[in-house]
């Protein structure tokens, strides 16, 4: 099974492969920039272990982990 | 809104945190009419503007990141947009995030209306070191690109004129135009005829655009006005896609992305930015526990202010609410008149202004909070917590500001985006327990648990320490029972932008603030102007004829009387205060409190803490002012040694002690749960458009209180308490 952004460790560059939730919330993301091929990366995690913030297309934007599962990404090999 | 409606509109429209109400406030030079959509609670902000020969109507919109729909609240910018004044968008765009913010302008210049794109913040842009071909920008999108800073006032004059030459009719050359693939075109092509049926002064070339936003925007929606053929047509084109392993939705948004995505690296440096100082102060910010203790600091303090900060203008107000009573009481001949003036209107007023402080507070906070970027980060660090009762973090600062005043707070809650969540928030959050509560806790602890302890603690630090514990779970239940069977649907998403920090601008701080406190002046104050009208009314008639000639014929038996002047001046107040307690006991609300007491009595209460409780509508702290006149004591105050007395010698009809500590906790609970404010009566009306939800929330909390202190009471009766 690929890994999601949820799993995604700090810092970790990714490149989104799917996204698969309820239509709502999909086109919300898709809407905010986050598509097939886009690259983010997990900048931050909040002080009690949840939401999560990503970097994304040149801007901030956090998202609960339960929200970022469904988010299925590839990770690029470490430069 | 009518003498305006026949101007020409221009609307201002943009992603949210990207500095379109700045630019709207430099535009408009700060003037502006807040009024409300029709059918939404949504504040529809607007200004004139000279703009030439011609007067225009500036619309600020509210923040999107997209013309997508599915409630009715993000449906008005698209029906604005629509609008037959509708003659031109300045499309905000923050330079510092391009790509989602020309997404939007993408989606205006596809519906076909004149747009002007004003790049704003371009000088953050030049510090992260991007840099930005305008000139080939604009090209690209067929629309001017204007580089502004809003907050310096910097490019506005090349703004208007490009909107100028904007409102020209076929100003523009050949505008953007985003290739989607062609099955899809085919989907848009079967959905046009069905569509051309319902817009039908629409112009042909633009009803492809409609037919997009409609496959995009239909389905699981609460959108107005959509013609059901028209839904099943998506329907079956959407169920279509699926079937051959299509998603229409990805199609659509990537498409225009792909495009976006082309043009942004014809005109753009392709230089990875620098990273900001945004994201070292973040390092800080939301660090695990430094994060964690500026957070509890920044929250202590704005607690702090609207509990104790905005005590000394809250009490100037009552003093002056106090004299210019005392004055009108002395030009005023005495009678019914003076009365409607005195404890009606003016007090009415009083009770209005009073909220001001807090408002005033609160709204500076959240404004300063929101435009500096923290108040994203306030609902990152805390929504683990407000999760787990089906909240969004933002319904943090609310609740908080419910320990001062759910009138501020209520107020509050329209930093939240969705109205379920604004909903579930603003009827919970009157159950925390705010200052006016305060009193009477204390009046109730003075008079039942003066001078006991419970081990360490004195019994009435315990008793205090329960009720503010108590409403705290009793908020928070009740919110999690209201998302779950009132208010019922997907919990709340916690997508939500992190915007850089910013110093927010003073002017535009005051701006908001004084525009919100406006709001409720006008809106929810005639409201509890009126209901304090009302309830004057119901404690004052009828005026009985025969209590007036009783204590008539005592005042002239004691000015017979012997004695010196301090004596007869004493009796003659004594004579005073029984004959109020005497009227406002044969009056309506008198009345109604003795025929309420067979209700109470098993909560622990006889008709004169009735009487109490209803005058306490007015705002909880009246309880006591209103016991004052019910015993015949006057003017009194919850430290009041007389009152604490005549509670504790009060007895029921079968010679019992109405005020034990049993009553007396019941009584704390009953005003912890009931909901015995008009003004949260007030501005739930106002912040939710219908008096559904405060007609709602009235009863919920009433019941609520009911059963919890006749549990407490008949509980502890039975357990030997009492």
């Amino acid at each position: 099974m690929r890994p999601s952004l949820a799993d995604l460790p700090l810092g970790q560059h990714a490149e989104i492969a799917s996204i698969d939730c309820e239509r709502r919330l999909s086109r919300r993301l898709m809407e905010m920039g986050l598509l097939p091929g886009t690259r983010v990366r997990v900048v931050r995690v909040a002080p009690l272990g949840d939401p999560i913030e990503l970097r994304v297309r040149n801007y901030s934007l956090s998202l609960r982990r339960a929200e970022a599962a469904k988010i299925a990404v590839s990770p690029e090999e470490a430069v | 809104m009518s003498g305006s409606a026949a101007l020409p509109q221009v609307l201002i429209a943009g992603n949210p945190n990207c500095g379109k109400s700045t630019l709207f406030n430099a535009l408009s030079g700060g003037s502006a009419h807040v009024g409300n959509y029709p059918g939404v609670t949504v504040d529809r902000t607007s200004a004139r503007l000279r703009l030439g020969e011609q007067e225009l109507e500036l619309v600020d919109v509210p923040g999107m990141y997209s013309l997508t729909a599915s409630s009715p609240e993000e449906q008005l910018a698209v029906n604005a947009l629509t609008e037959a004044d509708t003659r031109a968008v300045i499309c905000v765009v923050d330079a510092t995030t391009l790509q989602r913010g020309l997404y939007l302008a993408l989606q205006l210049i596809e519906s076909g209306v004149s747009v002007v794109i004003a790049l704003n913040m371009m000088d953050s842009a030049e510090r992260i070191g991007l840099r930005i071909d305008t000139e080939r920008l604009s090209q690209l999108f067929g629309s001017p690109v204007i580089p502004v800073v809003a907050t310096k006032r910097r490019g506005l004059d090349a703004l208007l004129a490009a909107l100028d030459e904007a409102l020209e009719p076929d100003s523009g050359g050949k505008k953007a135009n985003v290739t989607y693939p062609p099955e899809l075109e085919a989907d848009v092509a079967k959905l046009v005829p069905v569509v051309a049926q319902w817009r039908s002064g629409t112009a042909p070339s633009q009803l492809r655009v409609v037919a997009l936003w409609c496959l995009l925007s239909l389905g699981e929606d609460s959108l107005r006005g959509v013609p059901d053929d028209v839904r099943k047509a998506v329907h079956g084109i959407r169920e279509a896609a699926i079937a051959q392993g299509r998603n229409l939705d990805l199609e659509i948004i990537s498409s225009r992305y792909v495009w976006l995505d082309d043009a942004l690296g014809q005109a753009c440096s392709a230089r990875d930015p620098r990273p900001s100082w945004s994201e070292r102060i973040d390092r800080v910010l939301t660090h695990p526990i430094v994060g964690l203790v500026i957070f509890a600091v920044v929250m202590l303090g704005i607690f702090e202010a609207l509990f104790a900060g905005a005590e000394p203008l809250i009490s100037a107000i009552e003093s002056l609410t106090g004299f210019m009573q005392a004055q009108a009481a002395a030009i005023l001949p005495p009678g019914v008149f003076q009365d409607l003036v005195v404890e009606g209107i003016i007090a009415g007023v009083g009770n209005v202004i009073v909220f001001a402080p807090q408002i005033l507070m609160l709204f500076l906070f959240i404004g300063f909070l929101e435009d500096s970027g923290y108040l994203a980060r306030v609902a990152f660090v805390i929504d683990r917590v407000m999760r787990g009762v089906g909240l969004h973090g933002k319904a943090f600062v609310p609740l908080l500001s419910g320990f001062a005043c759910a009138i501020p707070a209520v107020m509050a809650t329209r930093t939240i985006e969705r109205r379920r969540d604004r909903l579930v928030t603003m009827l919970a959050l009157p159950l925390m327990s705010c200052s006016a509560r305060l009193p009477v806790y204390i009046l109730v602890v003075g008079t039942v648990f003066a001078g006991q302890s419970l081990g360490w603690f004195s019994a009435g630090a315990v008793a205090l320490f329960s009720m503010y514990t108590l409403s705290v779970l009793v908020t928070l239940a009740a919110a999690a029972v209201i998302r779950r069977t009132v208010l019922p649907g997907p919990a709340p998403t916690f997508v939500l932008e992190m915007p850089p920090y910013r110093w927010p601008s003073a002017p535009i701080l005051w701006l908001n603030a004084w525009r919100r406190l406006r709001i409720f002046l006008v809106d929810a104050g005639t409201i509890i102007l009126a209901m304090t009208i009302l309830l004057w009314a119901l404690l004052s008639f009828p005026k009985s004829a025969d209590v007036t000639e009783h204590y008539t014929a005592e005042r002239a038996r004691v000015e017979q009387m012997a004695g010196s002047d301090l004596e007869k001046a004493e009796a003659l107040r004594s004579i005073d205060s029984q004959e109020a307690a005497d009227q406002l006991a044969n009056s309506l609300g008198g009345r109604f409190g003795h025929a309420i007491e067979p209700a109470i009595r098993p909560i622990g209460f006889d008709w004169q803490i009735g009487v109490g409780i209803i005058g306490a509508f007015a705002a909880r702290e009246v309880f006591i002012s209103t016991l004052g006149v019910v015993f015949g004591i006057g003017e009194a105050d919850e430290e009041n040694t007389p009152l604490r007395q005549a509670l504790r010698d009060a007895r029921h009809a079968d010679g019992t002690p109405v005020m034990t500590p049993l009553s007396g906790v019941s009584l704390m609970i009953f005003f912890l749960l009931a909901c015995q404010c008009m003004s949260t009566i007030a501005v739930v009306r106002r912040e939710s458009g219908s008096w559904k939800w405060p007609v709602f929330l009235f009863s919920y909390m009433t019941v609520l209180a009911y059963i919890a202190s006749f549990a407490v009471y008949q509980g502890g009766q039975l357990l030997g308490f009492g």
